[in-house]
């Protein structure tokens, strides 16, 4: 079956006074209907401005879209004109932001925001717009729905606001939700609820959810297959079992002991030596290799591509048979 | 650092190199204007006060490149003194108040008390008018001429800088430095001269060429109304005033000197703008 | 509830500086050099007239009585006597408080027009050439005296055109809206810098927050962010920088109305320093100093209608 999502060797620059940043470099990934992916790296490794391209919210300039395909559904987002992808965000594409303190619009009130993308989309009138924010907002467990459908942004808590964000990113009856950092700004009880909901949103409704995070633990107990981001590339993509128990790239395994474990104490929690490169000035080479551990002299000078080591088991290490000695 | 920079001159290209297009302009059209202003008697053959009434109201032409007024004054040449009157008036009215409104509000964080309490009133007070209106009250109440505007504008023009200087010397009271500064006897002196100046130099800097453009309005928008610089003085606002009378058959006496405020208030504009730029105040990062 | 507590706290606020400024308001006539009536009717007053004039404004009764007095009479509504005009203060006023305000509705919204698409486009193409070309126009604007600008408005629209009136205040509304066409011109041309300024900034806030790409992942349309999510939000400041902007707003506008004849308070005023009107003086200053209180105070107001955290925090 062909895949809901297909990303082939996309391209994306950016236009600095520093010069051109290649921020996305030949990015490639599927998500099947239904499926949970999970996207990992640092901050700056690129994550957000793969949500930003994939939904066509880029501001170019000073970004530009160098080469490569955004298949949705049948179709290529990177060709589609601009009415085709406003008809498509808020219907069959959502995305969730970041921060919730600052998502939403705090002059309007939430049920209204809720709802907007539908009455534009034309499918609803007013009336039937406030009942449907009601529902939207029941669903993502916001307690005395139609008390709380008029009151603004500043009322609510970020855990709730955050509901009401995914209860947004909902209205529209999505096949993919873009999650970037979901929970990433909320207090660590909050984080858990606000994963859980997500997940059972999806089971409910069949859609496909695409999640990023900086945080390896919050994608294994959430995603069925991970995707690894480097310096504005996928380093590693595997089914989460496979990256868990065999990664084939060194980063990999140094986001992997960066977590920190109940059973294994203080002592195993390593942070990867080194800071993430400049994305302005980097070598021929594979980008990890000034902090890797298992790095060859060719590292630096070889250019490095994604290769299929196994079936659906992608990585990006010239090497990857010295990985399994870093565990 | 390069090698350059270790040499005076070098520094002083290197900081050169580093002024946005704003600031260069604007510098040099100020440079200009004040050379033209001192240069005046050498730069025309005319006199700006000596009347010539045979050759009163001459367009523009290459003996009179903006014409002659009324009374056959060269108006390049009143123009030009005019740079003698206003530009020092607007200096001294925007530089004298922002000195002492940074030491009164100062001193007003550091003490708190009554004396804070009663500059804040005075404060409230005074934005509570309309400033043209504050200082064509004073001017009513002392009647008009050049001292009596220099003390209206001297009354009121202080209350931002001391703003200003006392919400930054309330931010460095609470400091644990000024305690100790304080248990060591040091007064208050030299917790404006070390910390207070420094933090709001940038932001009064660049605020006083807005203030300074400002200045200049307000004392040829006062002489235009005749309550401030009388005629025959060549000061521009009064030119202007003078040459309304003669607007359909002359235009060139009153939009002239009036084009002359609106350069020197854009050399002095550019220039704060980039101040702002190089100082780093009100600036936006998209990225 | 709340609304009301803030409004109390707003005008307990506004007190002192109140007395502030009646204060300043009634000193004027005594801090005159020499005898007030004297130099206003020039130094020929006798003895006689003077001392009838002195009992009429109370000038003969101790300070704070008089204080009292003036205080008092102002709540009341009662400015006192204009002894050259023989009339009462608070009708040559009130006559004019009128059409200064139309004026300065006038003027404002025509700022506003001018400068909301300004900063809007600026806002949008930041350190590109209409931004700087915006920012240069800014510039320019902002050292252009409004009684030169109103010189080569009436110059060019006034004379050569013959579009509009040059002097006066007309008949009625229509009549009126078009005599203050050109000084409301004025007034906003030297306004619209200023808003410029300050309105780019806050665009640029506006523009990049995260509600804003939220709403294009909605699938809205650009028009529909601009009106929907950016003006709301833009205008808090709009109305900020108006109500901080007030005292420059009627310093032009006394200006412009000295310059265009415009019956208002600023060419009263002029007036008024010119014969040495001392209770008109006295009077208007009192009020436009109130006039300034007040548009602060519904700036305030307004802010809660348009954003309800002002409530809260």
């Amino acid at each position: 079956m062909a895949p809901l999502l297909a990303i082939e060797d996309l391209v994306v620059e950016f236009r600095t006074r520093g010069g051109r940043i290649v921020a996305l470099n030949h990015v490639f990934l599927t998500v099947q209907a239904g499926e949970t992916l999970g996207i990992v790296g640092e901050s700056g490794s690129g994550k957000s401005v793969l949500c930003r391209t994939i939904l066509r919210l880029l501001p170019t300039p000073p970004a530009e879209i160098k080469g490569g395909r955004v298949m949705f559904d049948g179709e290529d987002l990177l060709d589609a004109p601009e009415a085709r992808l406003r008809q498509l965000r808020g219907t069959a594409l959502a995305m969730i932001s970041q921060n919730p303190a600052t998502a939403l619009n705090p002059v309007w009130p939430i049920g209204d925001q809720i709802t907007e993308g539908l009455r534009v989309h034309g499918r609803i009138g007013r009336r039937e717009a406030r009942k449907r924010a009601v529902e939207l907002l029941r669903r993502v467990g916001i307690p005395s729905p139609e008390l709380r459908v008029d009151e603004y942004p500043h009322q609510w808590s970020g855990g709730m606001v955050q509901r009401a964000v995914i209860a947004m990113a909902l209205a529209g009856g999505p096949k993919l939700i873009l999650a970037d950092e979901p929970t990433t700004a909320l207090d660590v009880t909050i984080q858990d609820q606000i994963l859980a909901l997500l997940l059972d949103l999806q089971a409910a409704s069949g859609m496909a959810l695409v999640l990023v995070s900086h945080d390896m633990a919050v994608v294994a107990e959430t995603s069925d297959r991970v995707a690894v981001m480097y310096a504005g590339r996928i380093v590693e993509l595997a089914d989460t079992r496979t990256i868990f128990r065999e990664p084939r790239h060194p980063y990999t395994v140094g986001l992997m002991q960066s977590i920190p474990r109940i059973e294994g104490g203080a002592g195993r929690l390593r942070p990867i030596p080194g800071q993430p490169p400049s994305l302005a000035d980097l070598g021929p080479g594979c980008p990890f290799q000034p902090r890797c551990a298992v790095a060859s002299p060719d590292c630096a000078t070889t250019p490095v591509a994604p290769v299929e080591i196994a079936p659906g088991h992608w990585s990006a290490c010239l090497h990857p048979e010295r990985v399994g000695a870093l565990l | 650092m390069s090698v350059a920079a270790a040499s005076p001159a070098g520094r002083a290209a290197a900081e050169l190199a580093r002024w946005p297009g704003a600031l260069k302009i604007g510098a040099a059209m100020l440079a200009l204007i004040v050379l033209a202003g001192l240069a005046a008697p050498w730069l025309t053959p005319y006199d700006p006060l000596t009347q010539d009434l045979v050759n009163a109201l001459q367009p523009p032409s290459a003996r009179h490149p903006f014409g002659t007024d009324n009374f056959g004054r060269d108006v390049l040449t009143r123009v030009l003194y005019g740079i003698r009157i206003d530009l020092p008036m607007g200096f001294f009215m925007t530089y004298v108040p922002l000195i002492y409104g940074i030491v009164l509000g100062a001193l007003a964080g550091y003490f708190g008390g009554w004396f804070d309490a009663v500059l804040m009133r005075i404060l409230d007070v005074t934005v509570a008018f309309p400033f043209l209106v504050l200082i064509i009250v004073i001017v009513a109440i002392l009647g008009p001429g050049v001292h009596n505007i220099y003390i209206a504008v001297f009354l009121t023009a202080w209350t931002m800088y001391a703003r200003l200087a006392r919400a930054e010397m309330l931010v460095e009271r609470g400091k644990d430095y000024v305690l100790a500064a304080r248990t060591l006897g040091f007064g208050p002196w030299r917790i404006v001269f070390r910390h207070v100046l420094p933090n709001i130099a940038n932001s009064s800097i660049v605020f006083s060429m807005t203030d300074f453009v400002l200045t200049i309005l307000l004392v040829s928008g006062l002489s235009f109304l005749g309550l401030g610089i009388a005629p025959p003085e060549p000061e521009w606002g009064t030119m202007v005033a003078e040459g309304r009378d003669f607007i359909f058959d002359a235009w060139w006496i009153c939009t002239l000197p009036g084009l002359a405020i609106v350069v020197t208030g854009s050399a002095l504009s550019l220039v704060g703008d980039g101040l702002a730029q190089r100082l780093g105040e009100r600036r936006h990062a998209l990225l | 509830m709340l609304l009301l507590d803030y409004i109390l706290g707003r005008l307990a606020q506004m007190v002192p500086v109140i007395i502030g400024v009646s204060l300043i308001a009634f000193l004027a006539i005594h801090l005159v050099p020499g005898d007030p009536i004297q130099i206003m009717m020039h130094g020929r007053a006798t003895p006689e007239t003077l001392a009838a004039a002195h009992a009429k404004l109370g000038l003969d009764r101790p300070l704070l009585i008089q204080y009292g007095r003036f205080i008092g009479n102002a709540a009341l509504g009662d400015l006192g006597t204009s002894i050259i005009q023989n009339a009462p203060v608070s009708g040559i006023v009130g006559e004019k408080l009128g059409p200064t305000v139309f004026l300065l509705v006038f003027s404002s919204i025509l700022a506003i027009v001018i400068a909301l698409p300004l900063s809007l486009l600026a806002a949008r193409r930041v350190d590109r050439a209409a931004d700087h070309a915006i920012r240069l126009v800014g510039i320019v604007g902002f050292a252009m005296p409004p009684f030169w600008v109103g010189i080569l408005l009436m110059l060019f629209f006034g004379i050569y055109l013959d579009w509009f009136p040059i002097s006066g205040f007309g008949k009625d509304f229509i009549d009126r809206l078009w005599h203050a066409v050109l000084p409301s011109a004025t007034i906003a041309l030297f306004l619209a810098p200023i808003l410029i300024q300050s309105l780019r900034a806050s665009m640029l806030d506006v523009l990049t927050a995260d509600y804003i790409e939220v709403a294009r992942a909605k699938g809205l349309g650009e028009w529909r962010i601009l009106v929907k999510h950016v003006l709301r939000n833009a205008l808090i400041p709009v109305v900020t920088v108006l109500a901080v902007n007030i005292g420059w707003l009627l310093s032009g506008a006394v200006v412009v109305e000295y310059l265009f004849s415009y019956p208002g308070l600023g060419s009263l005023l002029v007036r008024a320093v010119g014969y040495r009107d001392y209770p008109v003086i006295q009077g208007l200053s009192l009020v436009f100093a109130v006039l300034v209180i007040v548009v602060n105070l519904l700036a305030d107001l307004s802010y809660m209608l348009i954003d309800r955290r002002v409530l809260t925090s």
